[in-house]
């Protein structure tokens, strides 16, 4: 396979694609708590995150405000879009058979990915910030600024979300929700509406994501059924339900793929995170944090 | 009258907590057996251990002396026991006809001669009225019915039949025991059922048997069985008969 | 059998089949090229989701990676005719033992380990862009630089080779389309129909009756597969050139199942009515975008969606149901014969 590769090189692939990976974690978090609790499997996660990537894109190209600065709008968008989503479009049909709620967002990403590609074209496009080029270093370590404060914003979301879950009354409302939908009802919950406060939160978690990566990656309305896709993966990777499953999940795909990218060739690095899938469908359904479904 | 079905010893547990301990019994061939118990005794547990829906942790299930604990349910249905399910499960799709049509195919080797065999079967039931209608459209009891004719409809040697009472007014009820003993008396057709209603027990069984928290605690006739002390403990003790 | 290939089914309906059929057959001397290639992209998409629906509409199995059988059937026809010059008609051969072989691997590897619903439909997609990914590298076909057929100007319709006119193709996919027409329907009376059917409604209750749910999943998922992969070939010997990122995609899967879903999942009439719904709906918009100066592309994936969104929405069950009662076709059994 050529010249034998330094020690050093998979160190530092390892830790760029934990980086990024973190980021990945941060979007597949977004889907976890959508399914987790709605049990709806939101198939235009990826397209709902290159919407917050071309927003972004947008808001830096014509003030020149950097995206990470303007997560906090970006997120809010999203998690406006999610929410009335969820009360326009899934809750009316909630008691559909699964795979009739499943095409309600199939339709939507198709939506979505089309508009994009009439709106902005088909040609990526990236953004430089002051800090694109620079870079830290930790004795053999050479890591992009970018990453690492993408990986820092995703962790502090993340951290800003298991919070809320833990600590918050309403937090605790969604969880009842997740757990027993028959039992909330009773209890007085107003399920539709949490569900409508739960996609928007899945939502706000994806349009975070995608500012993040904004920083470190350039965007084309074809990269959001690609992650749709990455996010699928992570999650029953890491375990459907499971938030720091999740995160796990993000983390152990982001250095899959970059190290299988550097082992064999850089465009097949996604069949990895499929062979994963593959394995983790068929011997590990729950995944790895996962609880079994009773 | 040699035993159809034995059922020896089996015991099955989930999640640590024992759901079936030991429970043996036997339903003799061409006899119509009841099998009791309060709520939560383990009954339908049996019958899915019978039915190799589980497998037992230990024990066996014979049908004709021959084993078929560890089979799976379509082949035990092929080998001659059918069931019907507590919680009715039709083809709600699919129409009445058609649906027994589905059951009768494991007897039949054409769908031609499923369909013929299907229209004896419903007419039978009395749901012949019935029988182009979507199985969605049928009321409770219909569905009762439905589940009946179909696994009847397989050709079995022996039917289990899951709380088919259940939710039955009297006189569709009384429909059902008529059915049942005609059923016994003109084909030799062995029954096995779960029941809670207990006039229809004992009107149809020559010979009961009592679970209580996944054992068997009593066995015999009716009679034997409603003076039994054990038994009228659990019952008046646990609920009200 | 032929005989009996027409018991039950109401006569209006089969007038109604037996003049469409002949307006198809006819079509040719009264329509231009456009038009034609309009509708054998309709009746290839009929095909394909017909293909799908036995899958999905009779065994209750979403796929939703459907595009891996049209690429390996593409694939393998494509490259014995490039590479050792065997005709299509022999290497379909080829490609129903790789689709069908596929198929199998997915629906045992499913159905073995419990994979189910949503799960299954995720694992369909995995693999199809297993094999997108794969083909990208796959140096005997080109890779991601795209394998071409050899076109040449042919005076004659070469069928054998299948080089010809669109018109050619034309008969070929209407003919395909007939037969998975008639295939289906014999299908859904036979005993393997019943039990497909069963199998979609309670396979709890399919079990208890004697049927073995894993045997009867994969002759549906197998059976899909080779009629999907014959799909395959067409699209080989009618577009000339295969690229991986195109054959294999997601909106390919996508693509085909719309016409079912649309038209009716499960239904026997639904998949060709949803596919010309469809297409011409959405080339008739095209086309008058086009007249009005506008070219944008992207916008016929647009009205898809959209189309897609108002039917799960509105018409779960799909078009040709409340059609069918429009038609006065519909009685207590449409599809299966008398009661």
């Amino acid at each position: 396979m050529g010249l034998p590769v330094p020690v050093e090189i998979y160190l530092n692939v390892a830790v760029s694609g934990l980086l990024t990976g973190l980021v990945y974690g941060l979007m597949a978090l977004g889907l976890s708590v959508i399914f987790g609790v709605v049990r709806v499997v939101n198939f235009a996660h990826g397209e709902m995150m290159t919407v917050a990537m071309y927003l972004a894109l947008i808001l830096f190209q014509a003030f020149g405000l950097d995206p990470l600065i303007m997560l906090v709008p970006i997120a809010a968008v999203l998690f406006a879009f999610g929410y009335l989503l969820q009360i326009g479009l899934i809750n009316p049909f909630i008691n559909r058979p699964e795979h009739s709620q499943f095409m309600l967002l199939v339709a939507v990403a198709l939506i979505l990915v089309n508009i994009q590609l009439i709106v902005f074209g088909p040609d990526a496009q990236g953004l430089h910030t002051p800090y694109s080029f620079d870079s830290y270093q930790l004795g053999p370590l050479i890591m992009d600024a970018s990453k690492i404060y993408a990986a820092g914003a995703a962790l502090a979301v993340a951290a800003t979300l298991f919070a809320f879950f833990r600590f918050t009354l309403i937090g605790k409302a969604i969880r009842a929700c997740a757990d027993n939908y028959d039992g909330a009802l009773v209890v007085g919950l107003n399920v539709k509406r949490l569900y409508a406060l739960t996609f928007g939160i899945g939502a706000a978690c994806v349009g975070a994501a995608g500012a993040m990566l904004m920083i470190v990656i350039d965007v084309t309305p074809a990269i959001g059924p690609a992650y749709t896709l990455l996010a699928f993966v992570i999650v029953i990777t890491g375990g459907l339900g499971s938030m720091p499953g999740a995160l796990l999940g993000g983390v152990l795909i982001g250095m899959t793929e970059a190290l299988g990218g550097l082992l064999f060739t850089p465009s097949a690095k996604s069949m990895f995170a499929f062979g994963l899938l593959v394995l983790v469908l068929l011997f590990r359904p729950q995944g790895i944090l996962g609880r079994k479904a009773t | 009258m040699a035993a159809l079905l034995e059922v020896d010893g089996i015991s099955k547990s989930f999640s640590g907590l024992r759901a079936v301990q030991e429970v043996s019994f036997t339903v003799p061939e061409g006899e119509i057996v009841g099998l009791i118990g309060p709520n939560g005794a383990g009954k339908t547990t049996c019958f899915n251990l019978i039915t190799g829906v589980y497998r037992p942790d230990a024990g066996q299930v014979r049908l004709a002396g021959q084993r078929i604990d560890g089979w799976r349910p379509d082949e035990i249905c092929q080998a001659g026991l059918a069931r019907t399910f507590q919680l009715v499960k039709p083809f709600a799709g699919l129409s009445v006809m058609e649906n027994v049509v589905v059951g009768a195919l494991n007897a039949c080797s054409t769908v031609a001669e499923a369909r013929e065999k299907s229209k004896i079967v419903i007419e039978k039931i009395g749901l012949w009225s019935k029988r182009d209608q979507a199985a969605a459209a049928l009321t409770l009891p219909e569905r009762k019915l439905l589940e009946v004719a179909r696994a009847l409809a397989t050709g079995p040697r022996i039917l289990l039949l899951d709380e088919v009472m259940a939710g039955l007014r009297p006189t569709e009820m009384n429909t059902m025991v008529a059915l049942f003993q005609e059923l016994n008396a003109s084909t030799g057709l062995t029954i096995l059922l779960i029941e809670h209603v207990m006039r229809a027990v004992m009107t149809l069984s020559r010979k009961v048997v009592v679970l209580h928290h996944g054992q068997v605690i009593s066995s015999g006739t009716p009679d034997e069985v409603t003076r039994d002390p054990a038994v009228l403990e659990c019952y008046l003790g646990e609920e009200a008969l | 059998m032929i005989k009996h290939l027409f018991d039950g089914v109401p006569r209006r309906g089969l007038l109604m089949l037996a003049v469409l059929f002949a307006v198809l057959l006819a079509l040719p001397y009264f329509v231009s090229g456009y038009l034609i290639t309009v509708l054998i992209l309709i009746l290839y998409f009929a095909y394909v989701g017909q293909a799908w629906n036995i899958m999905m509409g009779f065994a209750g199995q979403l796929s939703l990676g459907h595009a891996l059988y049209v690429g390996l059937g593409a694939y393998a026809a494509a490259a014995l005719y490039v590479h050792f010059g065997i005709s299509p008609w022999i290497g379909l051969g080829a490609s129903i033992v790789i689709s069908a072989a596929a198929g199998a691997a997915i629906g045992f590897l499913a159905f073995r380990f419990g994979v189910a619903g949503v799960y299954f439909a995720i694992l369909t997609i995995a693999f199809a862009e297993f094999a997108r990914i794969g083909f990208d590298h796959f140096a005997w076909v080109q890779g991601s630089s795209g394998l071409f057929l050899p076109v040449a100007n042919y005076t004659q319709n070469d069928l054998w080779n299948l080089r010809g006119s669109p018109t050619m193709f034309y008969y070929l996919v209407l003919g395909m389309t007939a037969c998975a027409f008639i295939l289906s329907h014999l299908l859904l009376r036979s005993r393997m129909g019943y039990y497909w059917l069963a199998i979609r409604e309670s396979p709890e209750a399919a079990q208890a009756l004697g049927i073995n749910i894993f045997r009867y999943k994969m002759y549906a998922v197998v059976l899909s597969a080779a009629m999907t992969s014959l799909a395959g070939v067409v699209f080989a010997f009618f577009y000339n050139n295969l690229f991986p990122e195109q054959v294999f995609s997601i909106s390919r899967s996508i693509e085909l199942i719309l016409g079912p879903i649309i038209g009716g999942v499960g239904t026997l009439v639904g998949p060709l009515v949803g596919a010309f719904l469809l297409t011409a709906l959405a080339e008739g918009m095209g086309e008058m975008l086009l007249r009005l100066g506008v070219d944008v592309p992207g916008i016929k994936q647009v009205f898809y969606g959209i189309c897609l969104l108002l039917v799960v929405m509105y018409l779960p069950d799909g078009v040709w149901p409340p059609l069918s009662k429009l038609l006065g076709l519909d009685h207590k059994t449409p599809d299966r014969g008398e009661g």
